[in-house]
């Protein structure tokens, strides 16, 4: 079968859903912050239900997200949760926590599984570990190389997934940090609101020109990357090593920015799945997103071609 | 209620559950583990010269590890090696060699987050026990469950869980728990942060980290700094975990090993906490009924401190109380001054080698394992020949030193700072 790589996108809303199948997106990642990991929006229970149903007659996939750390409280509604999504007819359950893992072999049995610990992703014989246990896609760290994703797509036979788009988190606290800094300056009144819509960042004194979104939610406290990855240029080297599914992340971002976004690398993947060895880059794909992308975060190639020491 | 009487037969028979708690102590090189051991630690964890968190660390050679596993047996004290970094594809290979080494060497027991690392050692290396590192950020019964499942005798808890956690986690799983009780925390969730990454082209999760979180930030709200730059600023940094006041809940609630942060910490520090939560243990299984927090534990703990002291998450989240926003202070007044090497009981002399500088007339104070411990002044001091000085100015230096009382081998000498 010929290769087709799969555009990921995320959504905020059904509204956001249906304009992003419209710009182009083949799957989404939708789910509740109680067990999903930083999400674009809440889908409620009933919510994935109709998304679902808006998804699936069009061929476009939805995966619920699961990549929470869980406490037992929170492990304890899994089982239910699980089934209740694969009743809904969702294409993938997205885990992080083996106690999702637990429960999806009990009570959503042959549902795919994505692996997605976020940072922690960051090899392959790792991912076939999980693969063994029932993963079925590795959705690899964003601070991995070009040549590291490169190897792991070629050396694991599970699917993988790179983000190619958008911003990342950086640091994830269970601590409601914003809120004792409130504390501790007595004006807790000052700042009633600190979710991801209020356009908090914190600045360090060395790195003036770098904004980190932050934010709490009932998970803790989540800082943001400074930069958004934009990889359309050089899409095709992930192409070329035959990534089964390329992320938009769509995180605090406006709908428009994503449509825009979405369309773009819609048209990537087209000329290159069209005619790989006649492919070539299009400027006008990159120029539309740096229209609309926000002057004080840079488009950058994340830690693709970056040198790492430890 | 407490667990002396937990006989309950170990998960695949491997061992028996310990009666009392294992204190566990970090040891960043050959003669920190000596200490650590001395005073009283069951088992050390240490770092090779791969695969582990703290790059910046000493670590062991092979051949360091084999020394400090000869010492730790005859004290019947375990060696732990931390192998806790995620991988990249490049780290694997030389991995199984590194574990076979481990196991020859006599290590007992990996601690490890990365499942390359977790298989790879029940393959290869199948008598290093494989206890499951904090930095898989395991909260819950059910994970919990899974990696006993798959093998693991042990599991170190993510730092974020609480007394009424572990004990919904012992309730149940019988498996080795292990939790952090002292120390220095990640104020993220650990592993989850690439905040070094970000800021220095560090990486974070092979032991690159530059303590970011430490840091301080401005907050912009609506593209403002909320407060001007004479304010305390925000910062992620957080105080320092001690437990020492809780030690009975923690026995209560069935944590089996109580696991120190350290690896990059002095032998002072480490030998003084060590020694403090060591009686603390002693003392609740000799009369548990009579348990007391002493006062002075409380003090010694104060004289290694590096930061203020908190409870981390084992009562409640982390608050405005337990963050570092303002300019540190040295939590006491002692600095530590040397290590005693040998005493002689004719003259009244013992022999210290330096660790900083001391000075006649200065007011020090010995410490030893199970507490033993008494104040002086310093009345007379002279170098290794015998001749008369005033003042311990060469570090290593072996000094004589007239003392109050007899002192042993490896018994710390701290002085008073701050006065003359």
């Amino acid at each position: 079968m010929a290769y087709k790589p799969e555009l990921l996108a995320t959504a905020r809303s059904l509204e956001e859903l249906e304009r992003l199948i419209a710009a182009g997106a083949d799957a989404f990642v939708i789910g509740e912050a109680r067990y999903g990991m930083r999400l674009s929006g809440e889908f409620s229970q009933d919510m994935i239900v109709q998304a679902v149903e808006i998804a699936k007659p069009k061929g476009v996939r939805i995966y619920a997200s699961l990549n929470n750390l869980m406490d037992n409280e929170t492990a304890d509604c899994l089982d239910d949760y699980v089934a209740s999504l694969a009743e809904a007819g969702v294409d993938a359950i997205v885990f992080g926590d083996p106690a999702v893992l637990m429960a999806a072999r009990q009570h959503a049995p042959g549902i795919a599984l994505h692996w997605n610990a976020e940072m922690t992703s960051t090899n392959f014989v790792t991912a076939e570990y999980w693969g063994r246990r029932g993963a079925s896609r590795f959705v690899l760290a964003r601070e991995l190389n070009m040549e590291q994703v490169i190897e792991t797509a070629a050396s694991t036979a599970l699917e993988t997934q790179v983000q190619v788009h958008g911003m990342t988190n950086i640091y994830h606290s269970k601590r409601s940090l914003v809120d004792s800094y409130m504390e501790h300056q007595s004006e807790t009144d000052r700042l009633p609101r600190k979710d991801k819509d209020r356009g908090l960042y914190v600045m360090e004194a060395e790195r003036q020109d770098e904004r980190y979104p932050i934010y709490e939610d009932a998970n803790g406290t989540h800082i943001m990357s400074s930069d958004d990855i934009c990889m359309v240029e050089n899409l095709h080297e992930l192409m070329e090593a035959g990534v089964t599914s390329l992320k938009i992340e769509g995180i605090m971002k406006p709908i428009e920015y994503n449509e825009i976004v979405v369309r773009a690398y819609r048209n990537a993947i087209d000329a290159y799945t069209a005619d790989p060895d006649d492919y070539s880059f299009q400027e006008e794909w990159l120029e539309a997103i740096q229209q609309v992308q926000d002057p004080n975060r840079e488009l950058s190639y994340g830690f693709f071609y970056k040198e790492q020491v430890y | 209620m407490t667990t002396t009487d937990k006989v309950a037969p170990r998960y695949q028979g491997k061992r028996h559950r310990l009666d009392k708690p294992e204190l566990l102590a970090p040891a960043g090189n050959l003669e920190k583990l000596k200490f650590a051991i001395h005073y009283g630690a069951d088992a050390v964890y240490i770092g090779g010269q791969k695969y582990g968190l703290r790059s910046n660390a000493d670590n062991f050679s092979f051949e360091e590890m084999k020394e400090g596993v000869e010492f730790a047996n005859r004290y019947g004290a375990k060696v732990f090696v931390a192998t806790n970094i995620y991988a990249h594809n490049e780290d694997v290979e030389g991995l199984e060699d590194y574990l076979r080494s481990l196991q020859e060497a006599g290590i007992s027991a990996i601690i490890a987050a990365d499942p390359a690392i977790i298989e790879t050692a029940q393959r290869v290396a199948p008598k290093l026990e494989v206890h499951l590192s904090t930095q898989q950020s395991t909260l819950n019964w059910q994970a919990v469950q899974f990696w006993k499942e798959e093998g693991l005798p042990r599991v170190v808890l993510a730092r974020e869980t609480s007394f009424k956690d572990i004990a919904e986690i012992k309730k149940h799983v019988d498996i080795e728990i292990e939790a952090f009780i002292h120390g220095a925390m990640c104020s993220s969730f650990s592993g989850r942060c690439v905040l070094s990454n970000h800021f220095t082209d560090r990486d974070s999760n092979r032991g690159g980290c530059s303590q970011s979180c430490r840091w301080k930030y401005d907050l912009f709200v609506d593209d403002m700094p909320l407060y001007p730059e004479d304010e305390d600023k925000f910062t992620m940094g957080s105080k320092d975990l001690c437990m020492i006041e809780y030690l009975p809940e923690l026995i209560e609630v069935g944590v089996d090993s109580f696991k120190i942060e350290g690896r990059m910490k002095s032998i002072h520090y480490v030998a003084t906490v060590v020694n403090v939560y060591r009686q603390a243990i002693d003392a609740y299984f000799a009369d548990p009924e009579h348990f007391e927090l002493k006062r002075e534990w409380v003090e010694e703990i104060n004289k290694a401190a590096n930061r203020p002291l908190n409870t981390g998450f084992f009562l409640d989240v982390p608050g405005a109380e337990d963050h570092i926003y303002e300019p540190e202070e040295k939590a006491a007044p002692y600095d530590f001054a040397g290590v005693v090497l040998e005493y002689d009981a004719k003259s009244g002399f013992a022999t210290v080698q330096q660790r900083n500088h001391f000075k006649l007339g200065q007011e020090i104070e010995f410490v030893g394992p199970q507490g033993t411990f008494f104040k002086q002044t310093i009345t007379e001091i002279t170098d290794a020949e015998g001749a008369s000085l005033e003042a311990a100015r060469h570090p290593l230096q072996h000094i004589r030193i007239r003392t109050l009382k007899p002192v042993k081998p490896m018994d710390m000498m701290r002085k008073k700072i701050g006065k003359k």
